[in-house]
Protein backbone atom coordinates (compact mmCIF):
# COMPACT_ATOMS: atom_id res chain seq x y z
CA UNK A 1 0.00 0.00 0.00
CA UNK A 2 2.59 2.19 0.88
CA UNK A 3 4.18 1.57 -2.75
CA UNK A 4 0.42 3.04 -3.99
CA UNK A 5 0.86 5.57 -2.41
CA UNK A 6 3.94 7.62 -3.06
CA UNK A 7 3.42 6.47 -6.45
CA UNK A 8 0.72 8.99 -6.81
CA UNK A 9 2.82 12.23 -5.05
CA UNK A 10 4.04 13.69 -8.16
CA UNK A 11 7.72 13.51 -7.56
CA UNK A 12 8.05 16.95 -7.05
CA UNK A 13 6.44 16.43 -4.01
CA UNK A 14 7.97 13.37 -2.45
CA UNK A 15 10.54 15.83 -1.22
CA UNK A 16 8.65 18.53 -0.32
CA UNK A 17 6.39 15.86 1.99
CA UNK A 18 9.42 13.84 3.61
CA UNK A 19 10.75 17.40 5.26
CA UNK A 20 7.20 18.00 6.26
CA UNK A 21 6.82 15.02 8.12
CA UNK A 22 10.01 14.89 9.56
CA UNK A 23 9.89 18.48 10.84
CA UNK A 24 6.74 17.24 12.30
CA UNK A 25 8.00 14.48 14.11
CA UNK A 26 11.21 16.77 15.27
CA UNK A 27 8.91 19.51 16.46
CA UNK A 28 9.57 18.67 20.00
CA UNK A 29 12.55 18.55 20.09
CA UNK A 30 13.28 22.25 19.43
CA UNK A 31 9.54 23.20 20.23
CA UNK A 32 9.16 25.45 23.51
CA UNK A 33 5.85 24.25 25.87
CA UNK A 34 4.09 27.11 24.18
CA UNK A 35 5.05 26.33 20.52
CA UNK A 36 4.12 22.51 21.70
CA UNK A 37 0.60 23.43 22.32
CA UNK A 38 -0.04 25.25 19.41
CA UNK A 39 1.22 22.60 17.19
CA UNK A 40 -1.08 20.44 19.22
CA UNK A 41 -4.14 22.68 18.56
CA UNK A 42 -3.04 22.46 14.66
CA UNK A 43 -3.07 18.75 14.46
CA UNK A 44 -6.31 19.03 16.11
CA UNK A 45 -7.96 20.88 13.93
CA UNK A 46 -6.17 19.61 10.75
CA UNK A 47 -7.69 16.07 11.71
CA UNK A 48 -11.24 16.34 12.64
CA UNK A 49 -11.06 19.07 9.43
CA UNK A 50 -10.12 16.09 7.94
CA UNK A 51 -12.96 13.47 9.58
CA UNK A 52 -15.60 16.94 8.15
CA UNK A 53 -13.81 16.77 5.04
CA UNK A 54 -15.15 13.34 4.53
CA UNK A 55 -18.75 14.20 4.94
CA UNK A 56 -19.08 17.57 3.23
CA UNK A 57 -15.44 17.33 0.62
CA UNK A 58 -16.01 14.42 -0.50
CA UNK A 59 -19.63 13.34 -0.53
CA UNK A 60 -21.42 17.22 -0.25
CA UNK A 61 -23.25 16.72 2.84
CA UNK A 62 -22.78 20.00 4.83
CA UNK A 63 -22.68 19.46 8.17
CA UNK A 64 -22.50 22.80 10.65
CA UNK A 65 -23.33 20.37 13.86
CA UNK A 66 -19.62 18.04 14.11
CA UNK A 67 -18.91 20.03 17.54
CA UNK A 68 -21.41 16.92 18.67
CA UNK A 69 -19.68 14.00 17.50
CA UNK A 70 -16.57 15.80 19.07
CA UNK A 71 -18.63 16.27 22.31
CA UNK A 72 -20.41 12.69 22.38
CA UNK A 73 -16.60 10.94 21.87
CA UNK A 74 -15.32 13.26 24.66
CA UNK A 75 -18.16 12.79 27.21
CA UNK A 76 -18.34 8.81 26.14
CA UNK A 77 -14.45 8.22 26.97
CA UNK A 78 -14.52 10.34 29.92
CA UNK A 79 -17.24 8.84 31.64
CA UNK A 80 -15.60 5.39 31.14
CA UNK A 81 -11.96 6.22 32.61
CA UNK A 82 -13.66 8.56 35.38
CA UNK A 83 -16.36 6.02 37.00
CA UNK A 84 -15.08 2.93 35.43
CA UNK A 85 -11.15 3.09 35.42
CA UNK A 86 -11.46 2.04 31.56
CA UNK A 87 -8.91 2.84 29.25
CA UNK A 88 -9.35 5.63 26.69
CA UNK A 89 -7.98 3.06 24.55
CA UNK A 90 -11.02 0.89 24.78
CA UNK A 91 -12.96 3.89 25.49
CA UNK A 92 -12.14 5.30 22.00
CA UNK A 93 -14.25 2.46 20.63
CA UNK A 94 -17.24 3.63 22.73
CA UNK A 95 -16.88 7.01 21.92
CA UNK A 96 -16.84 5.91 17.80
CA UNK A 97 -19.93 3.59 18.46
CA UNK A 98 -21.91 6.43 20.28
CA UNK A 99 -20.98 9.06 17.37
CA UNK A 100 -21.66 7.22 14.48
CA UNK A 101 -24.92 6.01 16.01
CA UNK A 102 -25.70 9.48 16.28
CA UNK A 103 -24.37 10.19 12.32
CA UNK A 104 -26.52 7.08 11.77
CA UNK A 105 -29.72 8.85 13.40
CA UNK A 106 -29.23 12.03 11.98
CA UNK A 107 -28.43 10.42 8.74
CA UNK A 108 -31.27 8.26 8.65
CA UNK A 109 -33.69 11.03 9.06
CA UNK A 110 -32.51 13.65 6.73
CA UNK A 111 -31.21 11.07 4.04
CA UNK A 112 -34.85 9.04 4.29
CA UNK A 113 -37.03 11.88 4.20
CA UNK A 114 -35.62 14.05 1.08
CA UNK A 115 -33.70 16.75 4.07
CA UNK A 116 -31.38 18.30 2.02
CA UNK A 117 -28.64 20.94 1.50
CA UNK A 118 -29.46 23.93 4.09
CA UNK A 119 -32.15 22.08 5.99
CA UNK A 120 -29.87 19.23 6.17
CA UNK A 121 -27.01 21.14 7.42
CA UNK A 122 -29.92 23.04 10.09
CA UNK A 123 -30.72 19.44 11.10
CA UNK A 124 -26.93 18.92 12.40
CA UNK A 125 -27.11 22.20 14.01
CA UNK A 126 -30.32 21.21 15.76
CA UNK A 127 -28.75 17.82 17.00
CA UNK A 128 -25.58 19.58 18.40
CA UNK A 129 -27.93 21.98 20.26
CA UNK A 130 -30.12 18.80 21.58
CA UNK A 131 -26.91 17.67 22.70
CA UNK A 132 -25.92 20.61 24.29
CA UNK A 133 -29.12 21.20 26.36
CA UNK A 134 -29.01 17.54 27.45
CA UNK A 135 -25.45 17.32 28.73
CA UNK A 136 -25.98 20.55 30.97
CA UNK A 137 -28.61 18.85 32.78
CA UNK A 138 -27.10 15.08 33.08
CA UNK A 139 -25.74 15.19 36.67
CA UNK A 140 -23.89 12.48 36.32
CA UNK A 141 -21.78 13.92 33.78
CA UNK A 142 -21.15 16.81 35.97
CA UNK A 143 -23.70 18.89 33.95
CA UNK A 144 -23.84 22.24 33.36
CA UNK A 145 -20.94 22.49 35.66
CA UNK A 146 -18.52 20.52 34.11
CA UNK A 147 -17.00 16.79 34.07
CA UNK A 148 -13.25 16.78 35.36
CA UNK A 149 -10.78 14.38 34.80
CA UNK A 150 -8.09 13.47 37.38
CA UNK A 151 -5.42 15.69 36.40
CA UNK A 152 -1.83 13.58 35.40
CA UNK A 153 1.16 13.95 36.61
CA UNK A 154 3.70 14.95 34.25
CA UNK A 155 6.70 13.48 35.48
CA UNK A 156 5.41 10.01 34.40
CA UNK A 157 3.78 9.28 30.49
CA UNK A 158 1.20 6.77 30.81
CA UNK A 159 0.38 6.13 27.18
CA UNK A 160 -2.32 3.62 28.65
CA UNK A 161 -4.50 6.04 30.56
CA UNK A 162 -3.40 8.74 27.92
CA UNK A 163 -2.28 11.03 31.20
CA UNK A 164 1.19 12.21 29.95
CA UNK A 165 2.82 15.70 28.79
CA UNK A 166 2.38 17.51 25.61
CA UNK A 167 4.74 15.62 23.72
CA UNK A 168 3.30 12.52 23.78
CA UNK A 169 -0.01 14.19 23.72
CA UNK A 170 1.66 15.59 20.59
CA UNK A 171 3.10 12.03 18.92
CA UNK A 172 -0.49 10.55 19.68
CA UNK A 173 -2.15 13.92 17.52
CA UNK A 174 0.44 13.07 14.78
CA UNK A 175 0.00 9.67 14.43
CA UNK A 176 -3.83 10.30 14.15
CA UNK A 177 -3.51 13.03 11.78
CA UNK A 178 -1.51 11.31 9.62
CA UNK A 179 -3.60 7.90 9.84
CA UNK A 180 -6.47 9.99 8.78
CA UNK A 181 -4.79 11.48 5.96
CA UNK A 182 -3.76 8.37 4.90
CA UNK A 183 -7.39 6.78 5.20
CA UNK A 184 -8.90 9.16 3.19
CA UNK A 185 -6.38 9.08 0.16
CA UNK A 186 -7.11 5.52 0.64
CA UNK A 187 -11.36 5.78 0.20
CA UNK A 188 -10.64 8.52 -2.87
CA UNK A 189 -9.02 5.96 -4.65
CA UNK A 190 -11.50 3.21 -4.09
CA UNK A 191 -15.24 2.81 -5.01
CA UNK A 192 -16.82 4.46 -2.45
CA UNK A 193 -15.19 7.95 -2.76
CA UNK A 194 -15.44 7.65 -6.61
CA UNK A 195 -19.24 7.58 -5.41
CA UNK A 196 -18.79 10.27 -3.45
CA UNK A 197 -17.82 12.72 -5.34
CA UNK A 198 -20.53 11.70 -7.81
CA UNK A 199 -23.35 12.33 -5.23
CA UNK A 200 -21.61 15.47 -4.15
CA UNK A 201 -21.58 16.97 -7.61
CA UNK A 202 -25.34 15.03 -9.27
CA UNK A 203 -27.16 13.01 -6.63
CA UNK A 204 -29.40 12.53 -10.09
CA UNK A 205 -26.91 11.20 -12.02
CA UNK A 206 -24.97 9.02 -9.39
CA UNK A 207 -28.24 7.17 -9.17
CA UNK A 208 -28.53 7.01 -13.07
CA UNK A 209 -25.43 5.17 -12.90
CA UNK A 210 -26.46 2.22 -10.09
CA UNK A 211 -25.14 4.41 -7.21
CA UNK A 212 -27.54 3.97 -3.80
CA UNK A 213 -26.85 7.36 -2.71
CA UNK A 214 -29.31 6.74 0.99
CA UNK A 215 -26.09 4.05 1.63
CA UNK A 216 -23.26 6.17 0.24
CA UNK A 217 -24.36 8.85 2.46
CA UNK A 218 -24.95 7.07 5.48
CA UNK A 219 -21.14 5.74 5.04
CA UNK A 220 -19.96 9.41 4.59
CA UNK A 221 -21.59 10.39 7.99
CA UNK A 222 -20.79 7.44 9.63
CA UNK A 223 -17.59 7.15 9.18
CA UNK A 224 -16.84 11.17 9.75
CA UNK A 225 -18.70 11.47 13.27
CA UNK A 226 -16.80 8.36 14.03
CA UNK A 227 -13.17 9.49 12.94
CA UNK A 228 -14.40 12.94 14.35
CA UNK A 229 -15.12 11.14 17.69
CA UNK A 230 -11.60 10.61 18.29
CA UNK A 231 -10.87 13.73 18.30
CA UNK A 232 -13.21 14.36 21.23
CA UNK A 233 -10.95 11.53 22.90
CA UNK A 234 -8.03 13.31 22.79
CA UNK A 235 -9.33 16.54 23.60
CA UNK A 236 -10.75 15.36 26.47
CA UNK A 237 -7.67 13.76 27.74
CA UNK A 238 -5.20 16.81 26.99
CA UNK A 239 -7.41 19.36 28.39
CA UNK A 240 -9.35 17.31 31.38
CA UNK A 241 -12.53 19.09 31.67
CA UNK A 242 -15.16 19.20 29.70
CA UNK A 243 -18.23 22.01 29.26
CA UNK A 244 -21.32 21.40 27.49
CA UNK A 245 -21.68 24.93 26.88
CA UNK A 246 -18.08 24.92 25.20
CA UNK A 247 -17.54 21.47 23.64
CA UNK A 248 -21.35 21.17 21.65
CA UNK A 249 -21.40 25.26 21.43
CA UNK A 250 -22.06 25.69 17.49
CA UNK A 251 -19.39 27.77 17.35
CA UNK A 252 -16.95 25.00 18.31
CA UNK A 253 -18.63 23.41 15.15
CA UNK A 254 -17.90 26.55 13.22
CA UNK A 255 -14.24 26.64 13.98
CA UNK A 256 -13.85 23.37 13.25
CA UNK A 257 -14.40 23.68 9.37
CA UNK A 258 -12.86 27.13 8.81
CA UNK A 259 -9.71 24.63 8.06
CA UNK A 260 -11.00 22.93 5.47
CA UNK A 261 -12.58 25.74 3.69
CA UNK A 262 -9.83 28.10 3.85
CA UNK A 263 -7.48 25.11 3.12
CA UNK A 264 -9.19 23.98 0.42
CA UNK A 265 -12.68 21.89 0.53
CA UNK A 266 -12.65 18.09 -1.00
CA UNK A 267 -8.64 18.08 -1.14
CA UNK A 268 -6.90 16.34 0.79
CA UNK A 269 -3.96 18.46 2.02
CA UNK A 270 -6.67 21.47 2.15
CA UNK A 271 -7.56 20.59 6.23
CA UNK A 272 -4.18 20.61 7.12
CA UNK A 273 -2.96 24.00 5.35
CA UNK A 274 -5.78 25.19 6.39
CA UNK A 275 -5.26 24.29 10.09
CA UNK A 276 -1.55 25.40 10.19
CA UNK A 277 -2.68 28.55 8.51
CA UNK A 278 -5.85 29.50 10.99
CA UNK A 279 -4.00 28.54 14.32
CA UNK A 280 -0.69 29.65 13.78
CA UNK A 281 -1.62 33.40 12.21
CA UNK A 282 -4.82 33.74 14.88
CA UNK A 283 -1.96 32.30 18.07
CA UNK A 284 0.66 34.74 16.69
CA UNK A 285 -1.97 37.61 16.32
CA UNK A 286 -3.14 36.81 20.04
CA UNK A 287 0.95 37.22 20.85
CA UNK A 288 1.51 39.88 19.21
CA UNK A 289 -1.76 41.55 21.21
CA UNK A 290 -1.03 40.45 24.39
CA UNK A 291 2.80 41.80 23.66
CA UNK A 292 1.58 45.00 22.61
CA UNK A 293 -0.50 45.56 25.61
CA UNK A 294 -4.18 45.06 24.19
CA UNK A 295 -6.52 43.01 25.35
CA UNK A 296 -9.82 43.12 22.65
CA UNK A 297 -12.38 40.36 23.65
CA UNK A 298 -13.75 38.24 20.58
CA UNK A 299 -10.20 39.78 18.45
CA UNK A 300 -9.64 35.97 17.14
CA UNK A 301 -13.40 35.53 15.66
CA UNK A 302 -13.02 38.80 13.95
CA UNK A 303 -9.79 37.37 12.66
CA UNK A 304 -11.44 34.45 11.33
CA UNK A 305 -13.84 36.17 9.82
CA UNK A 306 -10.93 38.12 7.76
CA UNK A 307 -9.54 35.13 6.66
CA UNK A 308 -12.65 33.63 5.88
CA UNK A 309 -13.90 36.65 3.31
CA UNK A 310 -10.45 36.78 1.81
CA UNK A 311 -10.36 33.64 0.98
CA UNK A 312 -13.80 33.32 -0.75
CA UNK A 313 -12.77 36.66 -2.13
CA UNK A 314 -9.88 35.56 -3.73
CA UNK A 315 -9.47 31.90 -3.83
CA UNK A 316 -13.05 30.40 -3.48
CA UNK A 317 -11.45 26.94 -4.06
CA UNK A 318 -9.20 27.56 -0.88
CA UNK A 319 -5.74 27.69 -0.23
CA UNK A 320 -4.25 24.86 -1.16
CA UNK A 321 -5.56 24.08 -4.62
CA UNK A 322 -3.57 27.46 -5.56
CA UNK A 323 -0.72 26.37 -3.78
CA UNK A 324 -0.38 22.94 -5.03
CA UNK A 325 -0.41 24.86 -8.69
CA UNK A 326 2.43 26.93 -7.53
CA UNK A 327 4.42 24.70 -6.22
CA UNK A 328 4.24 22.35 -9.65
CA UNK A 329 1.77 19.37 -7.82
CA UNK A 330 -0.98 19.23 -10.28
CA UNK A 331 -4.33 21.19 -10.48
CA UNK A 332 -5.32 20.35 -7.07
CA UNK A 333 -8.84 20.35 -7.64
CA UNK A 334 -11.48 19.43 -5.62
CA UNK A 335 -10.90 15.67 -5.44
CA UNK A 336 -9.80 15.40 -8.77
CA UNK A 337 -5.85 16.67 -8.25
CA UNK A 338 -5.80 14.90 -4.80
CA UNK A 339 -6.32 11.78 -6.71
CA UNK B 1 -38.29 -12.06 -31.37
CA UNK B 2 -39.15 -11.58 -27.48
CA UNK B 3 -39.25 -8.35 -25.85
CA UNK B 4 -36.83 -6.97 -23.56
CA UNK B 5 -38.51 -4.00 -22.46
CA UNK B 6 -42.52 -3.33 -22.48
CA UNK B 7 -44.43 -0.76 -21.36
CA UNK B 8 -48.04 -1.75 -20.49
CA UNK B 9 -50.47 0.80 -20.44
CA UNK B 10 -48.77 3.31 -18.07
CA UNK B 11 -50.36 6.99 -17.30
CA UNK B 12 -48.25 9.49 -15.00
CA UNK B 13 -50.02 12.50 -14.25
CA UNK B 14 -48.37 15.81 -12.84
CA UNK B 15 -50.75 17.75 -10.63
CA UNK B 16 -53.44 17.43 -12.71
CA UNK B 17 -51.65 17.41 -15.62
CA UNK B 18 -51.72 14.17 -17.88
CA UNK B 19 -48.15 13.92 -19.11
CA UNK B 20 -48.22 10.55 -20.20
CA UNK B 21 -51.65 8.60 -20.77
CA UNK B 22 -52.35 4.61 -21.33
CA UNK B 23 -48.78 4.38 -23.23
CA UNK B 24 -48.22 0.91 -24.17
CA UNK B 25 -45.09 -0.31 -26.37
CA UNK B 26 -42.68 -2.69 -26.66
CA UNK B 27 -38.94 -3.08 -27.56
CA UNK B 28 -37.67 -6.21 -28.50
CA UNK B 29 -34.32 -8.27 -27.64
CA UNK B 30 -31.79 -6.75 -29.88
CA UNK B 31 -33.86 -4.00 -31.17
CA UNK B 32 -33.17 -0.01 -31.93
CA UNK B 33 -36.11 1.94 -31.10
CA UNK B 34 -37.05 5.26 -31.42
CA UNK B 35 -39.90 7.52 -29.43
CA UNK B 36 -40.68 10.23 -31.27
CA UNK B 37 -43.14 13.34 -31.30
CA UNK B 38 -43.79 16.92 -30.87
CA UNK B 39 -42.22 18.50 -27.42
CA UNK B 40 -44.58 17.81 -24.77
CA UNK B 41 -45.66 14.31 -26.23
CA UNK B 42 -44.76 12.95 -22.87
CA UNK B 43 -41.56 11.21 -24.44
CA UNK B 44 -39.16 12.30 -21.40
CA UNK B 45 -41.70 11.30 -18.92
CA UNK B 46 -41.86 7.80 -20.52
CA UNK B 47 -38.17 7.54 -19.76
CA UNK B 48 -38.35 8.98 -16.57
CA UNK B 49 -40.73 6.49 -15.87
CA UNK B 50 -38.99 3.71 -17.25
CA UNK B 51 -35.65 4.47 -15.86
CA UNK B 52 -37.00 4.65 -12.33
CA UNK B 53 -37.47 8.68 -11.57
CA UNK B 54 -41.22 8.95 -11.89
CA UNK B 55 -43.45 6.42 -10.37
CA UNK B 56 -46.52 5.15 -12.86
CA UNK B 57 -49.57 6.20 -11.53
CA UNK B 58 -51.02 2.97 -13.49
CA UNK B 59 -49.38 0.61 -15.85
CA UNK B 60 -46.63 -1.97 -15.79
CA UNK B 61 -43.26 -1.66 -16.90
CA UNK B 62 -41.17 -5.13 -17.53
CA UNK B 63 -37.35 -5.85 -18.10
CA UNK B 64 -37.12 -9.15 -19.16
CA UNK B 65 -40.08 -10.52 -17.81
CA UNK B 66 -39.74 -8.93 -14.46
CA UNK B 67 -41.76 -5.67 -12.94
CA UNK B 68 -39.70 -2.90 -12.63
CA UNK B 69 -42.34 0.08 -12.52
CA UNK B 70 -41.58 1.49 -8.91
CA UNK B 71 -38.05 0.33 -8.73
CA UNK B 72 -35.40 2.67 -7.37
CA UNK B 73 -33.36 4.45 -10.44
CA UNK B 74 -30.08 2.78 -9.17
CA UNK B 75 -31.92 -0.97 -8.60
CA UNK B 76 -32.77 0.06 -12.24
CA UNK B 77 -29.69 0.46 -13.52
CA UNK B 78 -28.10 -2.08 -11.98
CA UNK B 79 -30.45 -4.45 -13.45
CA UNK B 80 -29.26 -3.33 -17.03
CA UNK B 81 -30.95 -0.63 -17.96
CA UNK B 82 -28.74 2.51 -18.64
CA UNK B 83 -30.14 6.10 -19.89
CA UNK B 84 -29.06 10.00 -20.73
CA UNK B 85 -30.40 12.97 -19.47
CA UNK B 86 -31.38 15.70 -22.02
CA UNK B 87 -30.45 18.07 -20.05
CA UNK B 88 -26.86 16.33 -19.09
CA UNK B 89 -26.03 15.75 -15.78
CA UNK B 90 -22.00 15.44 -16.15
CA UNK B 91 -20.08 15.13 -12.81
CA UNK B 92 -18.93 18.74 -13.39
CA UNK B 93 -16.09 19.01 -10.95
CA UNK B 94 -14.53 15.75 -12.31
CA UNK B 95 -12.19 14.82 -14.77
CA UNK B 96 -13.90 13.27 -18.13
CA UNK B 97 -12.12 10.07 -17.22
CA UNK B 98 -13.44 9.51 -13.51
CA UNK B 99 -17.07 10.35 -14.88
CA UNK B 100 -17.14 7.34 -17.25
CA UNK B 101 -14.81 5.57 -14.29
CA UNK B 102 -17.83 6.10 -11.87
CA UNK B 103 -20.42 4.67 -14.42
CA UNK B 104 -18.13 1.95 -15.52
CA UNK B 105 -17.58 1.04 -11.27
CA UNK B 106 -21.47 -0.35 -11.78
CA UNK B 107 -20.01 -3.25 -14.04
CA UNK B 108 -16.81 -3.83 -13.01
CA UNK B 109 -15.13 -5.78 -10.03
CA UNK B 110 -12.87 -2.83 -8.80
CA UNK B 111 -11.38 0.81 -9.74
CA UNK B 112 -8.62 -0.58 -11.63
CA UNK B 113 -10.40 -2.85 -14.05
CA UNK B 114 -12.93 0.61 -14.06
CA UNK B 115 -10.13 2.85 -15.39
CA UNK B 116 -9.37 0.38 -18.22
CA UNK B 117 -12.82 -0.14 -19.01
CA UNK B 118 -13.74 3.75 -19.27
CA UNK B 119 -10.78 4.24 -21.40
CA UNK B 120 -11.62 1.90 -24.15
CA UNK B 121 -15.14 3.33 -23.66
CA UNK B 122 -13.78 6.87 -24.41
CA UNK B 123 -12.04 6.09 -27.18
CA UNK B 124 -15.12 5.02 -28.92
CA UNK B 125 -16.89 7.90 -28.31
CA UNK B 126 -13.49 10.07 -29.12
CA UNK B 127 -13.66 11.64 -26.52
CA UNK B 128 -9.84 10.20 -24.76
CA UNK B 129 -7.76 13.32 -26.01
CA UNK B 130 -9.99 15.20 -23.66
CA UNK B 131 -9.85 12.26 -20.95
CA UNK B 132 -8.16 14.33 -17.92
CA UNK B 133 -9.81 17.68 -18.77
CA UNK B 134 -12.40 18.95 -16.30
CA UNK B 135 -16.21 17.38 -17.44
CA UNK B 136 -17.54 21.39 -16.86
CA UNK B 137 -14.81 22.32 -19.77
CA UNK B 138 -16.67 20.46 -22.62
CA UNK B 139 -18.63 21.86 -25.35
CA UNK B 140 -22.62 20.92 -25.27
CA UNK B 141 -21.25 18.06 -27.82
CA UNK B 142 -18.99 16.80 -25.70
CA UNK B 143 -21.41 16.34 -23.10
CA UNK B 144 -23.92 14.80 -24.62
CA UNK B 145 -21.00 12.20 -25.75
CA UNK B 146 -20.01 11.52 -22.30
CA UNK B 147 -23.41 11.06 -21.17
CA UNK B 148 -23.61 8.15 -23.73
CA UNK B 149 -19.97 7.05 -22.47
CA UNK B 150 -21.07 7.22 -18.78
CA UNK B 151 -24.19 5.39 -19.72
CA UNK B 152 -22.33 2.72 -21.86
CA UNK B 153 -20.39 2.43 -19.17
CA UNK B 154 -22.28 0.51 -16.57
CA UNK B 155 -22.76 -2.34 -18.78
CA UNK B 156 -26.39 -2.32 -19.63
CA UNK B 157 -28.22 -4.41 -22.03
CA UNK B 158 -31.34 -1.47 -22.60
CA UNK B 159 -29.51 2.07 -23.52
CA UNK B 160 -32.28 4.88 -23.03
CA UNK B 161 -30.93 7.98 -25.00
CA UNK B 162 -32.52 10.90 -24.26
CA UNK B 163 -32.11 13.15 -27.50
CA UNK B 164 -28.24 12.43 -27.68
CA UNK B 165 -27.89 14.03 -31.50
CA UNK B 166 -29.55 17.65 -30.60
CA UNK B 167 -27.22 19.86 -31.16
CA UNK B 168 -24.86 17.71 -32.99
CA UNK B 169 -23.50 18.74 -36.46
CA UNK B 170 -24.67 16.44 -39.01
CA UNK B 171 -21.24 14.94 -39.32
CA UNK B 172 -21.36 14.09 -35.84
CA UNK B 173 -25.13 12.74 -36.21
CA UNK B 174 -23.71 10.28 -38.79
CA UNK B 175 -20.39 9.25 -36.51
CA UNK B 176 -22.93 9.00 -33.63
CA UNK B 177 -25.70 6.91 -35.85
CA UNK B 178 -22.32 4.59 -36.63
CA UNK B 179 -21.43 3.62 -33.13
CA UNK B 180 -24.52 2.78 -32.12
CA UNK B 181 -25.16 0.51 -34.77
CA UNK B 182 -21.98 -0.94 -33.92
CA UNK B 183 -22.60 -1.08 -30.66
CA UNK B 184 -25.95 -2.71 -31.24
CA UNK B 185 -24.30 -5.48 -33.92
CA UNK B 186 -21.80 -6.04 -31.83
CA UNK B 187 -22.74 -6.36 -28.43
CA UNK B 188 -26.18 -6.68 -29.22
CA UNK B 189 -27.34 -4.06 -26.97
CA UNK B 190 -30.50 -2.79 -27.42
CA UNK B 191 -31.41 0.55 -27.65
CA UNK B 192 -34.38 2.92 -27.12
CA UNK B 193 -34.19 6.46 -27.98
CA UNK B 194 -35.50 9.66 -27.88
CA UNK B 195 -35.04 11.97 -30.97
CA UNK B 196 -35.82 15.22 -32.59
CA UNK B 197 -32.81 14.54 -35.58
CA UNK B 198 -35.10 12.63 -37.98
CA UNK B 199 -32.05 11.78 -39.91
CA UNK B 200 -30.36 9.96 -37.00
CA UNK B 201 -33.74 7.85 -36.31
CA UNK B 202 -34.32 6.86 -39.75
CA UNK B 203 -30.63 5.50 -40.05
CA UNK B 204 -30.99 3.52 -36.75
CA UNK B 205 -34.49 2.20 -35.69
CA UNK B 206 -36.29 -0.32 -36.64
CA UNK B 207 -39.19 0.22 -34.87
CA UNK B 208 -41.32 3.84 -33.82
CA UNK B 209 -43.35 4.68 -31.65
CA UNK B 210 -44.89 8.49 -32.37
CA UNK B 211 -46.26 10.12 -29.11
CA UNK B 212 -48.77 12.97 -28.62
CA UNK B 213 -50.38 14.72 -26.05
CA UNK B 214 -49.24 11.67 -23.85
CA UNK B 215 -50.68 9.23 -26.39
CA UNK B 216 -49.35 6.76 -28.90
CA UNK B 217 -50.98 8.00 -31.86
CA UNK B 218 -48.56 5.43 -34.20
CA UNK B 219 -46.14 2.45 -33.82
CA UNK B 220 -44.54 0.72 -36.79
CA UNK B 221 -41.07 0.53 -39.42
CA UNK B 222 -40.52 4.15 -39.59
CA UNK B 223 -41.28 4.70 -43.57
CA UNK B 224 -44.40 3.56 -42.34
CA UNK B 225 -45.06 6.01 -39.24
CA UNK B 226 -43.42 8.77 -41.57
CA UNK B 227 -45.99 8.56 -43.98
CA UNK B 228 -49.03 8.07 -41.14
CA UNK B 229 -51.28 11.45 -41.43
CA UNK B 230 -52.07 11.48 -38.35
CA UNK B 231 -48.24 11.92 -37.36
CA UNK B 232 -47.98 14.13 -40.66
CA UNK B 233 -50.19 16.56 -39.15
CA UNK B 234 -49.22 16.99 -35.75
CA UNK B 235 -45.41 16.56 -35.75
CA UNK B 236 -43.57 16.11 -38.81
CA UNK B 237 -45.27 18.55 -41.06
CA UNK B 238 -46.86 18.32 -44.14
CA UNK B 239 -43.76 19.51 -46.11
CA UNK B 240 -41.96 16.06 -45.18
CA UNK B 241 -43.62 13.63 -47.19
Amino acid sequence: MIARLIEDVPRRGLPLLGALLLALVAAPLAAGDYLLTVLILILYFAYVGQAWNIMMGFAGQLSLGHALYVGLGAYAAAALYVHFGISPWIGLWAAMLVSAAAGAIIGFLAFRFGVAGVYFAILTIAFAEFARIGFDHWGWLGGSAGFFLPVANYARNDLLSLRGSPTMFYYVMLGMTAAAFIICHVLMRSRVGYYWLAIRESPEAAQALGIDIFRYKMVAVVLSAAMTSLGGVLFAFYYNNLFPEQVFHISRSIELILGPIIGGVGTLFGPIVGAFLLTALSETLREAMAAIGIDVPGVKQVFYGVCLLAVVMFLPDGVWPALSARLGLGPGARGEGSR
Amino acid sequence: MTALLEVDGISRSFSGLRAVQDVSFSVAQGQIAALIGPNGAGKTTCFNVIAGVHRPDAGQVRFSGQRIDGWRPDRICRAGIGRTFQLVKPFAGLSVLDNVVIGALNACPGVRAAREKAGEILEQLGLAAKSRQAAASLTLPDRKRLEVARALATGPRLLLLDEVMAGLRPTETDHMVALLRELNARLGLTILLIEHVMRAVMALSAHVVVLHHGQVIAAGPPHEVTHNPAVLECYLGAEAV
